[in-house]
């Protein structure tokens, strides 16, 4: 008894998010003061109303469907305005940067010209889309909402790790749990200068309305959006009513919608009505099954007539996926110096691109050293922790590389940033990462804050939910 | 200007409505049943409840007998009946998930906490005799969703929508409680010299009706007193006559504040019904066949649900424009007139 939250922690040899500046002191003594029972209690609570609430995402088996929540973390993960800063610009300019690679990629392909990216990387990427090209994108933002995930090495360098150009998921939660965060643990973020993650939906709205048809000659000041959803069987649906609710927009599937004269309509129950801007959480290839998979259930027959027509925006554009591509990130620091002269506010991760063969060289020889990826995946799939690694995966890993090297990259084995994380009623220090969600209509603007996930096992560096992640709020601090 | 509605979402909503009211109105029909099977010389054969809802194919498949265990069962707590409680609040549930963008927050929460609780139903809580207060809850989980409602869910198109099928679905089911008794009451009594009268105020309570009744009616507690208070009292709220006037106020509100051009078939229905109702006396009735009535007013909530459907819900259009023939409902018999007044 009498313990309190952070007496017994220590982060070891890792670079924490909560002892490492004079800025979370404040909310440090807070939770020194705060008895570790009365902490637990109140998480827990905090856990169950996330539950009623719905806020879960939702695994069908056969027979029923089961809710489950993402594990939260009632500990917040604490970002001082000088860092936040840092992180603002950087994704600005990284979104930037992406917006006019796309722009160029789909237009006049100049970066392949000046020699800086290789042409087959691109073209034969599997979600580039050729009738993209020569489409004119209003204000050339093609990625209106962009998630860019963001690590922190041992000497607390920010550098990012991925960037979401096609429809990052997670924004609900980092507004959820403020939310839930703010009722069980008032006084702990009473004066503490706590940025505020209300304004999402109002932004979401804005962007859109600064790309619907019309917007910029003053003929539709009044847009219809709508966002555009698999359905309740989607694993994310709780995200999309989320989106849904917080932008004051009608939630649609596929059939609600449909074609004519290559316009976009809802069926309402006062017939038709006209849709000027659709945020699709539909992956390209299942938007339209005239245009891509004629299977897809999900799409809008017809949908990528009425797009080239200029008739209806869509969000995230069509074929933004290309720069969600592993290989391509590790292009970015150049790709940012070529079209905006810069050089990154925040760096990536050090990246051996193993296309070429100096860099596939040195992958093979430093195997149980570094983290092996495949480019196309996401998810934390397939990937290789050569220093976790049996000699039984470092060896499937090594056949994997020499028969397919352009589908892999490698990175140094980073040691994460950890913050201090309630397990089984201790706390430990576990992993985290950060994704700030970016919005870009005319402008980007950039969510205070964003989705820290966290890796609940023991010593694991694997945030992501579908590999046993859970999420903590995050404390953008004036 | 009020937001345009999917049509999708008009037809989620208004079946939300009703399968929250079946489920109530289930609950209630068990009830009355218990109670009957409670009194000694009450009725021990539940098979009624399965006729009742011409559930007699799939309830054989599953039980050789329609006891109590096996009605209560198959009628409370079996997920894969499409008429019991469980599966109303399932697809209520998943309706709300559907609608989750426009239902409140509120709303859904106490749909999922109430479906949670039904999904936790303990064998010992559905044993017949011990079985009251699981119904007690379930009526409770019910009626706190509809004041929930009431309370928190926003007033445009998709509230029309709402009240249209929750006031059907009660139409419909005060029928249902009605005709449940009717047949074993009938069955082996005329009507003139049936005295059980505690079996018809079990009938009332469980239509939370006992005690306005007893407000109206003093005196005399007669089985057409209180059919007719079912069917026909203008201020009793699950009265077949206040369901139905609630339907046409909905309905007719809805066309005139969201111009809606469909849908005049379903005003014309609503008509016609609600004259049927207001103009029948409960001698004429119960002279030519209280079930019929009963099975003449049911087709016509159907018909009206079927049109509203092509009106709204993107369904095609009826094929059959006629509504149900007034005489399909036996006509009128005079000699049997005499033994139905009071």
């Amino acid at each position: 008894m009498g313990d309190f939250v952070l007496d017994r922690y220590d982060p070891g040899g890792f670079y924490c998010e909560m002892l490492r500046c004079a800025a979370t002191a404040e909310i440090r003594d807070r939770l020194g003061r705060m008895a570790i029972d009365e902490f637990k209690r109140r998480a827990a609570g905090a856990e169950q109303a996330l539950y009623n609430l719905g806020i879960t995402f939702t695994v069908y088996t056969d027979s029923q469907a089961i809710d489950r929540i993402l594990p939260f973390d009632a500990i917040p993960r604490v970002l001082p305005a000088d860092e936040w800063d840092q992180i603002e610009r950087g994704v600005i300019q990284r979104v930037t940067a992406l917006n006019l690679l796309l722009d160029d990629l789909y237009n006049a392909q100049k970066i392949f010209k000046d020699g800086l990216l290789p042409e087959d990387l691109i073209l034969g990427n599997p979600n580039w889309r050729p009738l993209m090209r020569g489409l004119k994108v209003p204000h050339k933002a093609y990625v209106n909402i962009c998630g860019t995930d963001i690590i922190r090495d041992e000497q607390g360098v920010f550098r990012v790790l991925e960037d979401n150009a096609r429809t990052p998921s997670g924004v609900s939660y980092v507004i959820e749990n403020r939310h839930m965060m703010l009722r069980a643990f008032p006084d702990l973020a009473d004066g503490i200068g706590l940025r505020s993650v209300e304004d999402y939906g109002i932004k979401l709205v804005s962007a859109m309305r600064d790309i619907a048809p019309g917007n910029s000659t003053g003929d539709n000041a009044n847009p219809e959006i709508v966002l555009l959803s698999p359905g309740t069987y989607n694993s994310a649906y709780f995200e999309h009513v989320f989106l849904a609710r917080e932008m004051g927009v009608p939630l649609v599937g596929g059939r609600d919608l449909f074609i004519d004269n290559d316009r976009v309509y809802m069926r309402t129950t006062a017939g038709r009505a006209r849709v000027d801007v659709i945020y699709r959480r539909i992956n390209d290839d299942f938007l339209d099954p005239e245009a891509f998979r004629p299977d897809s259930m999900l799409g809008v027959p017809g949908l990528m007539r009425a797009y080239f027509a200029g008739n209806v925006a869509l969000a995230n554009a069509v074929g933004t996926g290309v720069c969600d591509d592993k290989a391509v990130y590790a292009y970015m620091p150049r790709i940012i110096r070529y079209y905006l002269g810069e050089d990154p506010i925040i760096e990536n991760v050090q990246t051996n691109i193993c296309r070429e063969k100096a860099s596939l060289a040195y992958t093979l020889d430093n195997l149980d050293r570094l983290v092996v990826k495949p480019v196309g995946e996401a998810g934390g799939y397939g990937i290789t922790i050569g220093p976790r690694a049996s000699r039984a995966e470092l060896a499937e890993c090594r056949a994997k590389l020499i028969d397919d090297p352009a589908n892999y990259i490698s990175q140094p084995c980073i040691g994460l940033s950890v913050s201090p994380t309630l397990i089984d009623g201790h706390v430990e220090p576990r992993h985290v990462d950060l994704r700030p969600f970016a919005i870009t209509g005319e402008s980007t603007w950039v969510l205070p804050g964003g989705l820290t996930r966290v890796a609940l096992r023991r010593g694991s560096l694997v945030v992501n939910s579908s590999q046993g992640g859970g999420s903590k709020d995050t404390w953008v601090l004036e | 200007m009020s937001n345009p509605l999917l049509a999708r979402y008009a037809e989620c909503i208004f079946w939300l409505a009703r399968q929250v009211e079946r489920a109530e109105n289930l609950a209630r029909i068990i009830e009355v049943q218990e109670t009957f099977a409670r009194n000694r010389s009450g009725n021990r054969d539940w098979s009624s409840i399965v006729q009742l809802n011409a559930d007699e194919g799939i309830f054989a498949e599953k039980h050789s007998v329609a006891n109590a265990g096996n009605v209560i069962r198959f009628y409370v707590t079996d997920g894969d009946n499409p008429n019991s409680i469980k599966t109303a609040i399932r697809n209520a549930r998943e309706n709300a998930r559907a609608l989750r963008p426009l239902v409140s927050t509120e709303m859904w929460v106490a749909l999922n906490v109430f479906y949670n609780r039904l999904n936790a139903i303990d064998e010992r809580e559905v044993a017949p005799g011990s079985l009251s207060p699981l119904l007690e809850e379930i009526k409770q989980g019910c009626e706190t969703f509809t004041g929930i409602t009431e309370g928190t869910f926003y007033r445009d198109q998709a509230w029309y929508f709402y009240r249209l099928g929750r006031y059907i679905e009660r139409a419909d089911q005060t029928t249902r409680l009605l005709d449940s008794k009717y047949y074993v009451l009938m069955r082996d009594a005329d009507i003139a010299n049936l005295v059980n009268t505690g079996q018809w105020m079990a009938l009332l309570r469980a239509a939370s009706g006992y005690h306005a009744f007893r407000l109206l009616h003093q005196g005399d507690l007669t089985p057409w007193r209180v059919a007719a208070f079912l069917l026909f009292n203008p201020s009793f709220p699950r009265s077949v006559l206040l369901c139905v006037k609630e339907v046409d106020t909905a309905f007719t509100g809805l066309k005139s504040r969201y111009n809606l051009r469909g849908g005049n078939d379903v005003a014309e229905g609503l008509d016609q019904l609600r004259s049927i109702l207001g103009t029948r006396s409960i001698d004429e009735v119960l002279a030519s066949g209280l079930h019929e009535f009963i099975d003449f007013i049911q087709r016509y909530l159907n018909a009206i649900t079927e049109r509203l459907g092509a009106a709204f819900f993107g369904h095609p259009p009826v094929e059959t424009p006629a509504w149900p023939d007034a005489d399909q409902w036996p006509p009128f018999a005079a000699d049997l007139q005499t033994q139905a007044q009071a």
